[in-house]
Parts: C-alpha cells; sequence; structure tokens
C-alpha cells in the first residue's frame, strides 16, 4: 500500500514539476505576473511530494518490505538500522529518487529564498530547474520505478553489499549527490540569464552562494569516499582515478573554475560567457557522471547493474538538456557585453590562468576517463587509463596552478605591480626553496619531483598566510590596529585565505603520502613481530568477534618503537577482517593509528593455518594532512558562505552590488 | 553569431557520438593478446603418471584445427559449456586438447569421469604459469590453433547457441583457407 | 547474452579479492623489492576492474606479482619485464599507456589545449588595451564634470 502511494506521490509531483516547467517560462516572456507566480507553489508541492515518495521508499526499507523489488534486492532483516536507511540510496532506483528529491529540494529553495530576484530571472531559473527534473521523473517512471512489486516475494532480501556497509558511505552518497544538484541551480541560473540576456554583478552575486554551497557538498562528498577507500579497502588507498571517482572530480574541477571566474563578473563586469559556460558544463559533468555510473559503458567497481535501455535513455536525456544548452549558448551568448579592462599582469588575468589550468585538468580527466572507450571505438584496441598516468600528468599540470595560486591573491584587480609582490614575497619564497632543498637532500637518491612539490606546497601555504598578513597590515601598523582588520575583514575573504591554506595543507599531504608510503607484510603465529618504519608490531592474540551481521577475526597487535622494544608499547592495534552473513565475501577493518608524522596502518587476513595470520602494515606520512586540510578548505566554503552579503537569499544582493559601484 | 560559440557544442556532441558507440561495446570483455602469433613454448605433465601430457608439439598439426580449452573442476561456468565441447571434440579435422588450471589432478579426473572426458590429450598446469603465457586471465578460455598459430580465443564459457553461431563458421573458415 | 555471464564467471576470482593475502616471496634486496613494487603498481589486474595487480589479492595477481619478481632476479630489465606483459594481454595490462598513434591526443591533448587557452587569454589580455584608447569627453560629460568640480568646491 505505502509503496503505490510513493509511486502515486511520484505521479503527482511529475505534474506539478511540469507546470513549473511550463507557465513560469511564458509568463516570463509575456510578462505576465499571474502565470509567473505559480512557479512557487509548484516548486514547493513538487518538493513536498517527493519528498513523501522518498520517505515511502524508506518505509519499505524500515519495515523490510521485500514485495518491493529494490528493496529485496538490496536489504536485508538482520541489517543495522543506519544501513536499511543508507541502503535507501545504495542502488540505482532508490539513488535516482534522491536525486530527484533534492533537485525538488533546491527548487524550492530557489522560490523561497529568490524573493530578492528579478520576478522573471526567478520565474526562468524555476522553470529551467523542473525542465530538468521531468527529465529525472521520467526517467523513474518509464525505466527504474524504484516501487515495482515483486510478484514472488522473497522470505529474505539480497543485503546490501557488505563493503559498502560503513558510516562514510552512509554519507558520502547524499553529500555528492546534493553538490551535483546544487550545481543545478548554477546552471538553471545560466540558462535563465541567457535567455534574458542578461548577466551583470548582480547576476554573479545571485549565484555565487549557490555555486559555493555545491562545492562545499561536492567537497564533502568526494572527501567521505575517499576517506572510505582510506578505511575500508584495505589497500591504504585513497583515490584511484576510477571512472567514477573521476566522475565526481570533473565537476568539481569546473565548479571550483567557475567559484573564481564568478568572481571576476562579480567584480568587474568580465568573463560573462565564460563563466555562463562554465555554469553549464558543471553540471553538465555532473549529468555526466550520473550516466557513467549508470550506463555500464565504462568499467568500475563503483557502478551499478547496467540495463542498455536505461543507458540509451539517459543519452537522450543528455543530448537534450546539454546539447540544448550549448545551442542556446551559441546563439545567445554574444549579447553579453564584455565590460572591465584589465593589464596582463592583475588579478584578473591571474584568475583566467587559473581557469585555464583547471579546465584543461578537468578536460585531462574526461578524456583519460573516456579513452578507454574511445580507443577501442576507433583504434579496436582495449587500452588501460590508470593511476600512473593521472598522477604523472596532475603532477607537472598542478605546478603552474599553484604558482597562480601564491601570486593571484597578492595582484591587485586592473593592473597589478609584480615586482612588489616578488619582494613581498621574497621571505617566503626563501622558506620555500630551503624546504625543498632539504627534502632533497633527506631523500637523496630518491625520486626529485617530490622534493619539488614540498617546496611548491609550502610556498603557497606560507603565501596565503602572508597574504592575510599584509592585508591586514601586520607588523607595518600598530599591533592593536592590525588585530581590528583581522576582525573586520570580510568572511568572504577569510574564505579564500582558509581554501588556499588548506588546499596547500592538503597538498602537502598529497605528497607525503604518494612519495613515501612504506608497506610491509608477513605471515606471523602469536607472539612473532615484524618490522616497519620505525615500529616493530608484535602479534599477542587473534580472536573471534561476532557483529549484528558478521563474524570477524580480530588481531591484537601490540606496536612498539622499532629499536627498543623496551621503552614498551605505544599502542595496541585491533584490525579485524569480517565474514558477512548475507554474502559471502569478507572486508577487513584494518586499525589505524594517526599522528600528524604519518599514520601507521594494520590489516590482518584471514587465518593462514598453523596458527598463522598474514599481516600486512603501511606506514604513510603526513597522510593526516590531507584531511585536515579538506577540512580546513570546507570550512573556508563554509565561513564565506555565511558572509552576509553573500548569503542565499540575501535581499541586499541586488543593492549591495550597487552600493559597491558607487563606493570610490 | 560567430561560429566559436558553437564550439561547445561540437564537441559535445562528439562525446555523445563516442557514447553512442560506446553503448554497443562491452567493456568488461577481456581483449585477446595473442590472436595470429605463435602458440606458445610449454609442456604440462598428464593427469595421471609421469611423462608428458601436453606440449607444444602437439598444437603444431597440418592435418587438424587444433583447439584448446583451459577448464578446472572448481570452475562453474566449465560445467556449463561442457556440452559445447564435447560436440567439438567429436568434430571430423578437429582435435580437442585440454588444460587442467590450478586444478588437483584428483578432482580433475574426476570432473571428466562425471561428465565425461571430451579432450584428446590433456595437460595439467597445477601453478597455473602456463595459463600466463597463453594470457589466460580465468577459466574456462578456449582456443582455436592452426599450424601452430592462434586464431581465436574465446573468453568465458562457450554457449550451445555459440557453437552453431560462433564456433563452427570459425572452424569451418579456417578448414577453407587451408585448402585454397 | 555472452557478456552477462562474465561477471559470474570471475565471480571466484573476485570474491577472493576481498581476502587479505600476504607475499611471502617479497625480495630481499629492498632495491630491488621497490623496483618490483613500481612496476606492479604499473599493470592492470586483469581479473578486477582498474586495480593494479599490488591492490590484489586475485589469484592471477598474485601470479603476475610472482613473475615480475622472478625476472627482476632472474636481471630482466623494467621494459623486458613491461614487454612479457604486454606480449601476452596487450597494451591492456599498462596502466600508463604506451605514447602510439591510439593514444596521440591521450599524451599531447593537455599540452595543445594549454597552448590554446594560452594563446585565447594573450589574446584576450592583448585585446583590452586597444580597446582603451582615451576619448575627448562629450559636450555632457563635460558639463557633468564641471558640476562635479564646483561640487567639490
Amino acid at each position: 500500500m505505502i509503496a503505490e502511494l510513493g509511486h502515486y506521490f511520484l505521479v503527482l509531483a511529475l505534474g506539478l514539476t511540469v507546470i513549473q516547467a511550463i507557465f513560469p517560462m511564458i509568463g516570463a516572456a509575456r510578462g505576465s505576473d499571474r502565470m509567473m507566480m505559480l512557479g512557487q507553489p509548484a516548486a514547493y508541492g513538487q518538493f513536498f511530494f517527493s519528498l513523501l515518495a522518498f520517505l515511502a521508499l524508506t518505509y519499505s526499507y524500515l519495515i523490510s518490505d521485500f514485495s518491493v523489488s529494490v528493496v529485496a534486492r538490496n536489504s536485508h532483516s538482520l541489517k543495522p538500522l543506519l544501513y536499511k536507511i543508507s541502503g535507501v540510496w545504495g542502488n540505482h532506483e532508490g539513488s535516482l529518487l534522491f536525486w530527484v528529491m533534492f533537485l525538488a529540494l533546491f527548487g524550492a529553495m530557489v522560490a523561497y529564498f529568490g524573493k530578492g530576484l528579478p520576478k522573471s530571472l526567478r520565474a526562468r531559473v524555476l522553470s529551467v530547474q523542473a525542465m530538468v527534473g521531468i527529465g529525472f521523473y521520467l526517467f523513474m517512471l518509464l525505466t527504474s520505478n524504484p516501487f515495482d512489486r515483486l510478484s514472488d516475494v522473497p522470505f529474505e532480501g539480497n543485503g546490501l553489499n557488505p563493503l559498502l556497509q560503513d558510516p562514510g558511505l552512509v554519507f558520502h552518497p547524499p553529500f555528492l549527490y546534493l553538490g551535483y544538484v546544487g550545481l543545478s541551480v548554477v546552471f538553471s541560473f545560466a540558462i535563465a540569464a541567457l535567455i534574458e540576456g542578461r548577466v551583470d554583478p548582480a547576476w554573479a552575486r545571485w549565484v555565487r552562494p549557490w555555486t559555493l554551497l555545491a562545492w562545499v557538498f561536492l567537497t564533502i562528498g568526494i572527501v567521505l569516499g575517499s576517506w572510505w577507500a582510506y578505511y575500508e579497502l584495505g589497500w591504504g588507498g585513497w583515490w584511484a582515478w576510477d571512472p567514477v571517482e573521476n566522475a565526481s572530480f570533473m565537476p568539481w574541477l569546473v565548479a571550483t573554475a567557475l567559484l573564481h571566474s564568478a568572481i571576476v563578473v562579480e567584480k568587474r563586469d568580465t568573463l560573462k560567457s565564460w563563466t555562463i559556460l562554465l555554469a553549464i558544463i558543471a553540471f553538465s559533468f555532473s549529468l555526466l557522471g550520473t550516466f557513467i555510473v549508470r550506463s555500464g559503458i565504462i568499467t568500475s567497481v563503483h557502478a551499478f547493474a547496467t540495463d542498455p535501455e536505461r543507458g540509451l535513455y539517459i543519452l537522450v536525456f543528455l543530448a537534450l538538456v546539454i546539447g540544448g544548452s550549448f545551442l542556446l549558448f551559441a546563439i545567445r551568448s554574444d549579447k553579453l557585453q564584455a565590460g572591465g579592462l584589465f593589464a596582463p599582469i592583475s588579478r584578473e588575468s591571474g584568475l583566467m590562468i587559473n581557469n585555464l589550468f583547471l579546465s584543461v585538468a578537468a578536460a585531462v580527466v574526461l578524456y583519460g576517463t573516456m579513452h578507454p572507450l574511445l580507443s577501442d571505438a576507433f583504434f579496436g584496441v582495449k587500452s588501460s587509463v590508470g593511476p600512473p598516468f593521472f598522477n604523472l600528468v596532475f603532477s607537472l599540470l598542478m605546478i603552474p596552478l599553484v604558482v597562480t595560486m601564491v601570486y593571484g591573491p597578492h595582484l591587485k584587480w586592473k593592473r597589478a605591480d609584480i615586482k612588489g609582490v616578488n619582494q613581498r614575497l621574497m621571505a617566503v619564497t626563501g622558506i620555500a626553496l630551503l624546504a625543498g632543498l632539504m627534502t632533497f637532500y633527506v631523500t637523496y637518491g630518491g625520486a626529485i619531483m617530490p622534493a619539488i612539490w614540498i617546496g611548491i606546497g609550502v610556498w603557497l601555504l606560507l603565501s596565503s598566510l602572508q597574504e592575510l598578513a599584509s592585508r591586514i597590515k601586520l607588523f607595518q601598523a600598530p599591533f592593536k590596529d592590525s588585530m581590528s582588520r583581522l576582525r573586520r575583514q570580510p568572511r568572504s575573504s577569510w574564505g579564500m585565505t582558509l581554501g588556499h591554506f588548506g588546499f596547500a595543507v592538503g597538498l602537502l599531504g598529497i605528497v607525503g603520502t604518494s612519495a613515501w608510503t612504506i608497506e610491509a607484510q608477513k605471515v606471523m603465529g602469536l607472539g612473532e613481530d615484524m618490522t616497519i618504519g620505525d615500529y616493530r608490531l608484535t602479534l599477542k592474540d587473534v580472536i573471534p568477534v561476532a557483529g549484528p551481521n558478521y563474524t570477524a577475526v580480530r588481531g591484537i597487535i601490540s606496536v612498539s618503537p622499532k629499536n627498543g622494544a623496551e621503552n614498551g608499547e605505544i599502542f595496541i592495534a585491533y584490525p579485524e577482517t569480517r565474514t558477512y552473513v548475507s554474502s559471502p565475501i569478507t572486508t577487513t577493518e584494518g586499525d589505524v593509528k594517526t599522528t600528524m608524522a604519518g599514520d601507521l596502518f594494520i590489516v590482518i587476513g584471514e587465518s593462514q593455518g598453523q596458527g598463522r595470520w598474514g599481516i600486512r602494515a603501511y606506514y604513510k606520512p603526513m597522510q593526516v594532512w590531507f584531511w585536515i586540510g579538506t577540512i580546513i578548505v570546507v570550512l573556508g566554503g563554509l565561513i564565506s558562505l555565511s558572509d552576509r552579503r553573500y548569503r542565499i537569499g540575501s535581499p541586499q544582493g541586488q543593492k549591495a552590488s550597487r552600493k559597491m559601484k558607487h563606493a570610490p | 553569431m560567430p561560429l566559436k560559440r558553437f564550439l561547445p557544442l561540437f564537441i559535445f556532441a562528439g562525446i555523445l557520438i563516442a557514447f553512442m558507440i560506446g553503448l554497443s561495446l562491452k567493456p568488461s570483455e577481456i581483449p585477446s593478446g595473442l590472436i595470429n602469433k605463435p602458440v606458445p613454448d610449454f609442456s604440462l605433465p598428464p593427469l595421471q603418471g609421469d611423462g608428458i601430457g601436453l606440449s607444444t608439439a602437439d598444437l603444431i598439426d597440418p592435418e587438424n584445427i587444433v583447439i584448446v580449452n583451459f577448464f578446472a573442476s572448481w570452475c562453474g561456468p566449465c560445467r556449463v559449456e561442457h556440452p559445447a565441447l564435447e560436440l567439438l571434440g567429436k568434430l571430423d579435422g578437429v582435435k580437442l586438447h585440454g588444460i587442467a588450471y590450478k586444478d588437483r589432478p584428483k578432482n580433475s579426473l574426476s570432473f571428466l569421469k562425471s561428465l565425461g572426458n571430451p579432450y584428446d590429450k590433456i595437460g595439467a598446469d597445477l601453478k597455473g604459469r602456463v595459463a600466463i603465457d597463453w594470457g589466460v586471465t580465468g577459466t574456462p578460455e578456449t582456443f582455436i590453433i592452426k599450424n601452430g598459430i592462434i586464431r581465436y580465443q574465446h573468453i568465458g564459457p562457450i554457449h550451445q547457441m555459440q557453437v552453431d553461431d560462433l564456433i563452427l563458421p570459425i572452424i569451418k573458415n579456417l578448414q577453407q583457407e587451408g585448402a585454397s | 547474452m555472452k557478456f552477462l555471464l562474465i561477471p559470474v564467471l570471475f565471480m571466484t576470482l573476485v570474491l577472493n579479492a576481498a581476502a587479505i593475502g600476504v607475499d611471502k616471496d617479497r625480495l630481499q634486496d629492498p632495491a630491488q623489492e621497490d623496483r618490483a613494487q613500481h612496476i606492479m603498481k604499473q599493470l592492470r589486474c586483469l581479473v578486477c576492474q582498474n586495480q593494479s595487480i599490488v591492490e590484489s589479492d586475485a589469484e592471477l595477481a598474485q601470479d603476475l606479482r610472482a613473475i615480475v619478481r622472478e625476472q627482476i632476479i632472474a636481471g630482466e630489465t623494467d621494459a623486458e619485464i613491461f614487454k612479457f606483459m604486454t606480449a601476452r594481454y596487450g597494451d591492456w595490462v599498462l596502466l600508463k599507456p604506451p605514447f602510439n598513434s591510439a593514444t596521440a591526443i591521450l599524451w599531447l591533448g593537455p599540452i595543445a589545449l594549454l597552448l590554446i587557452g594560452g594563446f585565447l587569454i594573450f589574446r584576450t589580455i592583448r585585446q583590452k588595451p586597444e580597446q582603451d584608447v582615451t576619448r575627448p569627453l562629450t559636450a555632457a560629460e563635460e558639463k557633468h564634470l564641471k558640476k562635479i568640480m564646483k561640487d567639490n568646491n
């Protein structure tokens, strides 16, 4: 009954979406307020019914109603509550419902917070948002109905893949989807602006918080996924350049570029058509990501079950949405007149170079992901593009990007003085050089790239602090003045400082862990030991453990310093290998000892017989820097988002921009 | 309306076409690296007793088309394709040999005893190293060989309908190739 | 139909992949083992999806690791080991594809895009100052200016 209701709500939501798509658009063209006003209630109603549909499916999961096909295929009555809920979006049909509910949510948010927008712009944004929604509702209802019933009701469900039963993976998809779908708002704003033929600083101000919000969600989503891979997969890896990972990375890169180019539109009223294009591309990548996961076109460990019919539908949908947008762009974008002028050395140029490298990076990921497909289709050669390729290209491509990040924030708008900046950065540059040389010296005989990268990372780290210091005139003005300047810094500029600083911290972590990870493995009996780096691991005991829906073997491993075990153990690690009841899969729960210097990551395998177990350990230098860096970046995004001048729905949006123009 | 503004549209059209072609391909299929290359050098013991079970020399046969099938008793799909192999083994001008992949000879023998033995000769690849020389990634895999040159590699089980639609035409072609 | 069965075929292998194995034949010489690791990271685990043989416990990956180590002991060069692999599995086994006509876009594309993008930026920046020609003020502007000057006084 509940499932039928859910289906019914879905159809109702579709009906409202059609209304939301048609009337505001016509109303905006004809200047009819009454038709435009239909957009808001339709958006609220659509969200309401899609939420009800989602709750209906969640309910079916909670009561383990195995007569619903998706529940039977993906759930199990013994599954812990948390995973019953997360199971809702852990599969193709459910995740689509999740997507579309978020899409409706964002539409409703535009309707609610968009009161300060010009009526026609808001109406058009809502309409475009709804058009995308229609595609998703139809896709779901025609090819992947989450409420399909089974005629033969199974006694027990298939269960969720145990690998996915992890807190990291409960929250990873929702954030990722919020990011993907958040970009739809930016997209709708871009399409609406193309239709209106007007992009100005006020537009950039309205779009900025939405971009930032989507970007923050996307960042959190990606990092949670990577955190899950790190802890759960047992290889200590956190980024594998898998097609599905790439699919989330591409919109992130483009959204990052968009975040920066929108600043140029806002402050200098130029780079408009490029910014519009980025907004379209960012959302296109979101859709493409959804496509790649579901089409079976590209092999991936993360892919959902594939179905050619669905693939074809998505292809047509993509062609309409993305192709239509690009066509509109081609026809209308020359209406966007460029504004402000600037010199070759200026903040504007810095941001353009930033955009160049981010876009090329996105293109590399796109082509690298598609290359196996293209190579097969056009050359008949099966080909692989994996981490060694991407790591190489990115380690080269990111150098100029980071250099731009070092200089950019120091450059003034319109015309900047590079000599002055160089002078200001002298001390910072010196320390960075020293750091690079020292790294080179310490690791002499090893690869040279890590040393270069440490130098560059330190450079960025210090220069972002230096930029803040110079903004508050630290050591140039009385200390009290500087402090009061520090307090008066707008939150958006805190966002930039933290964003760049956090990026640098994360970057150093990436360099450390990818350049100097060491690994050791040994088959050990009780009481035996092995060494890794400066540590000695002793296998004290192995005990069986019973969990709610699994049984596990837990190792008790004492970790002490390599030289001088008499100093006693530093800590005890409890790694586990779990075997699940519902499916014959084992998962590893590594135990990690984290310090700022590095992570000690210990994994235990299944018994090798004769009371011996395989133990694998990794020492990953500076791994935690990466996680800390991403937290700082996200924090920066959130702080910037809370800036009063930019807050979503800020009614001052327009006024503030007018004030800016009059400011000296 | 400058043409360069259409560039994103054109690029996207290209990507779309690539995807469309991609939908018809199967990326999880594993490609063959040894097509049109000579059979690898190897020599394997038989399932029982000493001596040579199967070696390169057995595969260089000017008279017959040679089929080599990698199988194992622990492999489910091998049971699926067994009827197809029985059929192929009985064909005129065709020699079917088997290589038992990472399988205890005892188990292989009872597997063949219960299902029937379609093979002419059998080699036991206990460590799976010969399989790697053949570019085999899992069982079952089947190679069609003519004059010691590998002409076709079939990954996964041969289904009943594939015998008529796929395997027999290949064999026929290879046989006629020699005649002309 | 045929391709639908392939996942079934690899089920046994993939399931094994989740169980942690330990290489007992690791090389004694750390430099040699480092070399082995470096090579293995570039070889695709053929029965897994998008994993290198370092990160897989599939039997085939274990065998291939053993082969890499044996060949290093036997004094083979990196190139010879890669050749051994590609002879059997094609370029597909390499996670970093070699440069050839099929991979030209992959390798040269980034450089080409950077050049094109750089050129476009260069042109945008160059163009601007040319438009920035000082023109004499119009009569209305002249009047406005005078008014402002007066106001300031």
